[in-house]
């Protein structure tokens, strides 16, 4: 049984009340089909059990084999110092086969955040440390690939899809109810 | 037999790290090393486990550490896959006789013919610190390989204190 090492605070990126009986954390990687697939089956697992689930996404970049996920990995913490985190996620995730600078651009203006300061903000790493920060905390954590999931801070090994993961968060509502 | 545990001398080897040099463990004495075997290049879950290694590097090297990927695939194969995932650690080619290493450290899948999914941490002086057999089909992950190179150096730092004492008192 892998355990979550580092807790949840309030530099995470959090979705759901945080008395929430259940917490879904991903690691996860902008740039990484799996991860791709598995963010719709995030959003209907969020749909099914509504109240009842917290959802925090942390970064794990994968990359030396994804050149483009630790750039987009910082466009969205750059996004979330301008309070847009989840609306970037959800962007870049959609067009995940196109990321790189020229897609950043666009996303940032659509979501009318400051360009130029993105820009600076990709140039200077100064998101870097952030995302390292996310990947170390996962390392420790047992995360062994993207995406790895947490359900109340025990990792879950299991299949990603809906069926699978509804279980598990319905078996572990009614040990913790 | 399982795998070999803690406190054990490690058995020395010399493999091919590539199709023209080969690598000896006894050559990375003063180091700690960490001994990945894996069943096979190109199988989906190891992918993510030798990615992962290569990712975490920096981690590694901070403690000093060398790790080494080892597998009954041969050098040439490994080469092929190393390139493929751009990895930047030595694979090593336990190939003839085949998995004759993995059988000395208890990580050798007799059934399939190939190595377990088995790490084990080797302390400065060659003996085993730490050893953990995954489930074949479950990747490890790294958290255990780095809580014992961190338990290592905090050991060596104690160590290293108590001769800086015995010195001073001295």
């Amino acid at each position: 049984m892998t355990k979550l090492k580092t807790p949840i605070t309030q530099h995470d990126h959090i979705q759901g009340a945080e008395d929430a009986p259940l917490t879904l954390l991903e690691y996860g990687d902008f740039e990484c089909p799996h991860c791709g697939r598995a963010d719709p089956i995030v959003k209907a697992l969020q749909e099914r059990f509504g109240d009842q689930l917290r959802f925090v996404y942390r970064h794990f970049p994968l990359a030396q084999i994804h050149p483009h996920a630790e750039s987009a990995a910082e466009t969205s913490e750059f996004a979330g110092a301008h309070k847009k985190f989840w609306e970037m996620h959800d962007l870049l995730f959609e067009n995940q086969d196109q990321l790189g600078l020229p897609l950043y651009v666009e996303l940032a203006g659509r979501l009318g955040l400051p360009v130029e300061r993105l820009i600076e903000a990709l140039e200077t790493g100064e998101f870097t440390a952030k995302v390292r920060s996310d990947f170390s905390s996962g390392v420790r954590s047992g995360v062994n690939g993207t995406p790895t999931f947490f359900i109340n801070g025990i990792r879950y090994d299991g299949p990603v899809n809906v069926i699978s993961m509804a279980e598990a968060l319905a078996f572990e509502l009614e040990k913790v109810a | 037999m399982p795998i070999l545990g803690r406190g054990i001398e490690a058995p020395d080897f010399n493999l091919h790290v590539t199709p023209d040099q080969t690598l000896s463990l006894s050559e990375l004495r003063g180091r700690p090393v960490v001994l990945a075997f894996y069943p096979a290049d190109w199988s989906p879950v190891c992918g993510d486990q030798m990615a992962l290694y290569n990712e975490i590097l920096p981690e590694f090297q901070n403690h000093q550490a060398e790790i080494l990927g080892i597998s009954v695939d041969g050098a040439w194969c490994h080469a092929a896959y190393a390139r493929q995932n751009k990895l930047h650690f030595p694979l090593l080619s336990d190939f003839e006789p085949k998995g004759e290493v993995a059988r000395k450290y208890g990580a050798y899948r007799q059934k399939d013919g190939v190595c377990e999914r088995a790490l084990f941490v080797i302390d400065e002086e060659g003996k085993i610190f730490w050893s953990y057999c995954s489930p074949v089909a479950v990747n490890p992950g790294a958290d255990g390989i780095l809580e014992a190179l961190e338990e290592l150096s905090a050991e060596k730092g104690k160590r290293n204190d108590q001769v800086k004492d015995a010195d001073n008192a001295a």
